[in-house]
């Protein structure tokens, strides 16, 4: 029971390890982005894991928040940084991929 | 409702390999070369490891309420990570954050930006335009 | 809500929305982890004001469930699922690490908004390859893979992904739309 103890946490502190050296590193926001989601998803394992060795079911409504917390700032984040192609003079809608974007206000840039 | 140990046993394997899947997804993030494929990195512990963690939950815990609640997580993850993973990728493709370099085929071929085109956060390390 | 709308209309709409609606109530009564007619009751009431004030645009077209469909692909996709995790690990781990990646243009045969919310989710979810485009006037997917090592591994992955198409919409689609799927798709990726 120990040693799945330690290798389960060992396991999970190495990945949480590795995603804060690319937190740290990662060049641009969406890389620092894709690394706080995983980030988060390791420590919802992590608590899912400590909740099954304990047999300790207090944890599990905090796990739900995590989950979602995960989803809504990568989404957040990711809309923010998409939001910086977002026309000025349009209406705040994404404003797609550069040539649709481009025909869509006549092609003046 | 008494666990055997064949059902521990299973419990505690689904527990160490969705560790190990975790384990992984940090590795590739550290060791793929652009956003595009660390988001393959981390999605994947995202469904299979929590997939997992959580089967391995809910052999262990037994009470029906978390049970149900892991179940509930575990539909939520797998519902909203393709989303959140299309949206980041998404943007990342338009912004150019992609190693052209590294990719054998791109069919749905972007074209270059415009001059004077409004461009957010690029990486230190984006791979120069053709063109 | 519309304040003008008649009643046939509010009738028409909570039709359409109660997919949503058992949805809610179903997650509610998960979250409160124990099953009792309070959680019901407050969770229908819960799941009504919801579907009231953030109202959500209906999906056409329906639902149709083909339960033997449904699990040949439930089935296949977990199989995928443990199968394509498996190998993305140990691409991770490997030391020569991965090869380089690529985006394939999947032309898609159905025609329908929740199907090919699907597809989409499928492929996503499994690992090794995620959609990244989705051109919903020309059914373009643009999808993104992970390591190819040659040809054929691009066609394979295109294949798999129009595989996966044809068992959502056995599973999901109209009679019409598992005809539609004798069409023939383009080969190559490119659009004539």
């Amino acid at each position: 029971m120990t040693v799945v103890y330690w290798l389960a946490y060992g396991m999970l502190g190495g990945g949480a390890l590795l995603a804060l050296v690319r937190l740290a590193r990662g060049p641009s926001l969406l890389d620092r982005v894709v690394a706080t989601d995983t980030l988060l998803v390791i420590i919802a394992a992590g608590l899912a894991v400590h909740a099954a060795l304990a047999r300790d079911p207090t944890l599990v409504p905090v796990l739900v928040v995590v989950s979602l917390l995960a989803f809504v700032g990568s989404v957040s984040v990711a809309r923010y940084v998409g939001g910086m192609l977002v026309d000025p003079r349009g209406d705040g809608q994404d404003a797609g991929p550069p040539e649709a974007a481009g025909q869509r206000t006549g092609g003046t840039p | 409702m008494n666990a055997g140990p064949l059902a521990d046993a299973v419990a505690l394997t689904c527990l160490l390999l969705g560790s190990l899947l975790c384990l992984t997804a940090g590795l590739g993030l550290v060791r793929f070369p652009d956003v595009l494929t660390r988001m393959h990195a981390g999605t994947k512990p995202q469904v299979l490891g929590v997939l997992l963690v959580m089967i391995g939950g809910a052999i262990r815990l037994q009470g029906w309420s978390s049970t149900w609640m892991l179940l509930l997580v575990a539909v939520f993850q797998m519902l909203t990570a393709p989303i959140s993973a299309h949206m980041v990728s998404r943007v990342a493709y338009r912004r150019r954050h992609v190693r052209r370099d590294l990719m054998v085929v791109d069919e749905l071929g972007m074209a270059p930006p415009r001059a004077g085109e409004a461009r957010g956060d690029e990486p230190a390390d984006a791979a120069p335009e053709p063109g | 809500m519309s304040g003008t709308a008649t009643d046939g209309g509010v009738a028409v709409r909570l039709r359409h929305q109660l997919p949503l609606l058992l949805w809610l109530v179903l997650v509610w009564n998960l979250l409160w982890g124990t099953w009792s007619w309070a959680n019901l009751i407050s969770g229908v009431a819960v799941a009504l004001v919801v579907t009231l004030v953030l109202p959500l645009p209906p999906v056409v077209g329906g639902v149709r469930v083909r339960p033997v469909a449904l699990l040949t692909f439930l089935g296949t996709f977990l199989a995928d699922l443990a199968r394509a995790g498996a190998l993305v690990a140990w691409q991770t781990v490997r030391p020569r690490g991965i090869a380089s990646s690529a985006i394939l243009r999947v032309e898609l045969r159905t025609d329908s908004d929740l199907l090919i919310s699907i597809v989409t989710e499928a492929v996503t979810l499994v690992p090794g390859s995620m959609v990244i485009e989705i051109d919903r006037e020309h059914r373009v997917i643009g999808l993104h893979v992970l390591s190819v090592e040659s040809g054929e591994d691009l066609d394979r992955q295109r294949r798999s992904v129009l595989l996966t198409e044809e068992r959502v919409v056995r599973a999901f689609g109209t009679a019409e739309e598992i005809a539609a799927l004798q069409r023939p798709v383009q080969p190559a990726g490119r659009p004539s």
